[in-house]
């Protein structure tokens, strides 16, 4: 069934009668050729990219909940393409790319908005970095745009341009950037996989792999074994648990990071506001919510929430940037594991075991990756090469010396 | 989260800086022929478990020490909290 406006008023006529399940509820099957573990964004987005891009058939998505669970439910719905370094840079343009382009591709109304993000600057040395890494983006086909203080007051008059630590001096705009409504990406992902023949198979947990003689031949479920000549798996969040039960040990920490919205306001925030000295960020949704969010608590969880200094952390932060939310009360609060890998960057790569494919390590930038990684990672699984875009995602280059570290932290997850 | 201190007693958790999996207390022996191999895994691959982990927290708002602190990942639920120098030393090392 096609969405159209058409489709809309005549069902609106006739009471709303004629509007199907979006995707089937189909029984596993004992074998597939290709398993995708996780059915959040980036596993519908594989098995949408595996099916109609690669053309290939006889796929499944095993999720142990309810599809859109996990953290494609619960981000601050921010994309951007703003990096630095070449391995980065082209992959997450690739993702920005796909985003323009998504809504079409799957006939769903994913609300992409190209609302922009801006990045503020308060120091010359900070005003270096940017303009840098806005030159390295433009190279890389990406828009980028320097600003002075007269332009952003312009823009957003109710900014704290005078704070004595943190004057804003200047940012660095992406217009392409914005946000998108994150569960309609899980939904129009899933109903674009499923009516290209995709069984998408809901609260069907993975309790192990069968490997033979260094080979994965399928999956241990909840539901009894299902066989399959190639497993991906993207659980970002839980890769450490789920990759343990195949012997791996993985360069990733899982840590929990923390989101607010407010109450719904009229609007006053016209873009996304990033504010990187203070570690704060903050857009305002559809539905007139500030959606903010900061660091991370800083320890390894898997609990999907955090503790109070934080939540005090992040308001600070707020406070310090646009002294008006402080007029706005909390709504809602919520916590979501992350991948924290060790040089801030993901894994989309081959594992040592034949057979079994990796997605993963997506820090908190997972969101806005979500077309690209399932994209890349459908190539990987079909071709069993890297797509072009993603050769730099191997799960060794800490031996091989190719680590890709944004904000040059070294080896310690919680700094990403 | 409030850690027992060993010796200063309930400390707030915000008083600390976290390092993670305490298994970076056993640095492999240098002299060792898969050296590289050996400091690849001490670097990079990381215990991760939902569940009971040992890990290092270092007192940077306090007396400096550094603990080992056995916590449950689910609950965030503190169960044991040592100084990292008795781990060092019950493992041979000399401090």
């Amino acid at each position: 069934m096609r969405y159209s406006g058409f489709k809309v008023i005549k069902e609106a006529l006739s009471g709303h009668k004629g509007w199907k399940p979006a995707w089937r509820e189909p029984d596993p099957k004992p074998h597939y050729d290709i398993v995708i573990i996780g059915g959040g964004g980036h596993g519908l987005a594989t098995a949408h990219y595996l099916a109609k891009v690669y053309k290939q058939k006889n796929i499944a998505v095993i999720e142990k909940g309810w599809i859109g669970g996990g953290n494609v439910g619960r981000n601050t719905t921010i994309i951007r393409s703003n990096y630095l370094l070449d391995g980065n840079e082209p992959f997450y343009e690739f993702s920005l790319k796909l985003w323009e382009g998504l809504e079409q591709d799957l006939n769903y109304n994913a609300m992409v908005s190209q609302r922009g993000i801006m990045n503020l600057i308060h120091s010359d040395a900070q005003r270096d970095a940017f303009v840098r890494r806005g030159n390295a983006m433009i190279l890389n086909g990406a828009d980028a745009e320097y600003l002075n203080e007269a332009q952003i007051r312009k823009e957003y008059p109710f900014l704290k341009f005078d704070d004595q630590r943190f004057p804003i001096k200047g940012g660095l705009a992406q217009r392409r950037g914005g946000t998108v409504r994150h569960d309609a990406v899980a939904w129009g992902y899933a109903r674009s996989a499923d009516s290209h023949g995709v069984d998408i198979i809901q609260n069907c947990e993975v309790t192990g792999f069968k490997i033979e003689n260094g080979v994965c031949k399928g999956i241990e479920t909840s539901r009894g074994f299902i066989g399959a000549d190639k497993v991906g798996c993207a659980v970002a969040g839980n890769s450490g648990r789920l990759m343990g039960m195949a012997g791996m040990r993985l360069p990733i920490e899982s840590h929990v990071l923390q989101a607010f919205v407010s109450e719904g306001l009229k609007p006053v925030l016209p873009g996304v506001i990033t504010f990187g000295a203070g570690h704060f960020y903050v857009s305002q949704s559809d539905k007139g919510g500030l959606v903010f969010g900061g660091d991370l608590d800083g320890y390894n969880s898997y609990a999907q929430r955090g503790n109070l200094p934080v939540v005090e952390d992040v308001c600070e932060g707020g406070m310090a940037i646009m002294p008006m939310i402080g007029r706005a009360r909390l709504l809602r609060m919520w916590g979501g594991i992350m991948d924290m890998s060790m040089d801030g960057s993901p894994y989309i790569d081959k594992t040592h075991i034949e057979g079994l494919y990796f997605n993963g390590g997506w820090c908190y930038g997972g969101f806005k990756a979500t077309p690209a990684s399932g994209y890349t990672f459908a190539h990987l699984l079909a071709n069993d090469t890297p797509h072009e875009t993603a050769t730099a995602y191997r799960l060794d280059r800490y031996k091989t010396g190719h680590m890709i570290d944004e904000k040059g932290q070294g080896n310690q997850p919680n700094l990403h | 989260m409030i850690i027992n201190h060993p010796l200063l007693g309930p400390r707030d958790s915000a008083e600390f800086v976290y390092m993670g999996d305490a298994r970076l207390i056993e640095r492999p022996d240098p002299e060792s022929d898969t050296v590289a191999e050996q400091f690849h895994d001490y670097a990079y691959l990381r215990d991760n478990p939902a569940g009971t982990l040992r890990e290092l927290w270092f007192h940077e708002g306090g007396d400096r020490s550094w603990l080992v602190v056995t916590r449950d990942t689910r609950t965030h639920e503190i169960s044991k909290v040592e100084l990292a120098r008795d781990v060092a030393r019950s493992k041979g090392r000399s401090k």
